[in-house]
């Protein structure tokens, strides 16, 4: 019997090397995955839409930036814009801000994690790869409190330990990964079935 | 009920109070960004509930004021989104150039920023001596800094940048001096510009002007908030007026598109049509 699935989205946080690490997870997500995805990872604010270009292509999703106010749909990864923090409201559409950054980068993973965190209370997983900042630590933690799912790349997998590690330290996350490995659980945890 | 909803409740009771006592109505505001700014404050405060900030609100005007002003603030820079100067001059400016005068609002001109990064594009193609610039914001202690047209040199770098990429004919420092750690906007840029306190949530049109800048301001209003806002950007363009919104703000599902076409699509560039 397959049981239902849970979750209703994931979040993920990148930096520094995240871009490797996407790749290993992003392109082998089947067409019929169960939930959005939405991704804040520090780029130049100028590289307007370069990893959009970067992963399509490559996998059964569409990858695109996120549109203030537009509804959130399984089959999408969506981006947050470059110069804008991306956050998700209650009734699981987008906003955009350009507050302050926060750890010095906008879009910041933090604003991110906290809304979803917010939106989806249980319902959500959030995930940590590679990166040379702090940003994304207290929104995992904010996941965790909030019942979601948490997951860290393994520091010694990812280019940039840093981000990873504190995240680990700052909120104690359910499962520590690689990131090939994080592709898999992802599909068996919402499909329920071996990749 | 549990906390995430007595939050929310909070949330809005705060929302009501300022409106009550000061008649800012925050009431249509996405509440992500809500909800973050106000936890922030709280953060500040040592507060434990929303609630508890609701007598400070009413009772401390100090505290009100910088609350307010923490509230609403957003960050910009010179020339963001350089794409965008570069598609006004190319896109805009030929029109504006058959204009005998040009009144332009930039609405929501918080600190100030993009109005004097829209003064040296109208100077340096020689269209700000028919030019008026009106620069508004509800927020008073934005539009004193805007006024003041001082801002952190450490900011300037990134300000040069964006000016050369936005196809700027000089140079940056051409159009400030530096004074300790502030660059201070050349006075020049200052003539033509008017700066006036305008709520755009609870005023309705400022005057006919042939240029409307209102760049993320709408990323933070609701649907209904927004058409709100669109309605009064077209009552006050005349005809051939010219509305500039950031880059990930569309007129496209609001109600006054058919009365506009579209200049540059990717940088949000609309015309009134005649």
């Amino acid at each position: 019997m397959r049981m239902k699935n849970r979750y209703q989205a994931i979040v993920i946080g990148a930096s520094a090397g995240g871009t490797i690490a996407l790749q290993k997870i992003l392109p082998f997500l089947p067409a019929e995955f169960p939930m959005p995805v939405i991704i804040a990872q520090h780029l130049h604010p100028l590289q307007d839409g370069a990893a959009i270009i970067h992963y399509n292509g490559g996998g059964a999703l569409i990858v695109k930036d996120a549109d203030e106010k537009e509804s959130l749909h399984a089959g999408f990864v969506y981006f947050a814009p470059p110069n804008y923090h991306l956050l998700i409201e209650d009734d699981h559409t987008f906003s955009l801000s350009v507050d302050a950054k926060v750890h010095y980068t906008r879009p910041s993973v933090d604003v991110l994690f906290e809304s979803a965190a917010d939106a989806y209370g249980t319902g959500l997983i959030g995930i940590i790869l590679s990166g040379a900042n702090q940003d994304g630590a207290d929104g995992l933690l904010r996941i965790k409190q909030k019942g979601g799912l948490t997951v860290v790349q393994d520091p010694q997998d990812a280019e940039v330990s840093y981000m990873p590690q504190t995240a680990i330290e700052t909120a104690r996350p359910d499962h520590i990964l690689t990131a090939d490995e994080i592709c898999k659980f992802l599909i068996e945890l919402t499909l329920q079935r071996v990749p | 009920m549990n906390s995430d909803d007595i939050e929310k409740i909070e949330l809005e009771l705060f929302l009501e109070a300022i409106h009550y006592r000061y008649g800012y109505d925050f009431r249509h505001y996405a509440r992500a960004s809500v909800r973050r700014r106000v936890r922030h404050i709280l953060g500040k405060t040592g507060c434990k509930n929303v609630s508890d900030l609701i007598p400070l609100l009413i009772h401390d005007e100090q505290f009100a004021t910088k609350a307010i002003y923490d509230f609403s603030i957003t960050v910009t820079e010179m020339f963001r989104d350089p794409d965008f100067y570069r598609a006004v001059r190319q896109g805009v400016v030929p029109y504006l150039k058959t204009f005998p005068f040009i009144k332009i609002w930039v609405a929501g001109c918080a600190t100030g920023e993009e109005v004097y990064s829209l003064a040296i594009l109208l100077q340096e193609e020689g269209l700000y001596n028919r030019a008026k610039i009106y620069a508004t914001d509800f927020n008073d202690t934005a539009l004193k800094k805007a006024s003041d047209g001082i801002y952190p040199l450490k900011d300037v770098q990134q300000y040069t940048s964006n000016y050369q990429k936005s196809g700027g004919a000089c140079s940056f420092s051409d159009y400030y001096h530096a004074e300790y750690n502030s660059a201070i906007m050349d006075q020049s840029l200052k003539s033509n510009i008017t700066f006036s306190n305008h709520n755009l949530v609870t005023e309705g049109s400022f005057s006919e002007v042939q240029v409307i800048f209102c760049r993320n301001v709408l990323i933070y209003f609701d649907r209904s908030l927004q058409n709100w806002v669109f309605n009064t950007f077209a009552n006050s363009l005349s005809r051939s007026g010219f509305l500039c919104l950031g880059t990930k703000e569309t007129l496209e599902f609001s109600a006054i598109y058919d009365q506009f076409k579209v200049i540059d699509a990717q940088e949000r560039i609309y015309q009134k049509k005649i």
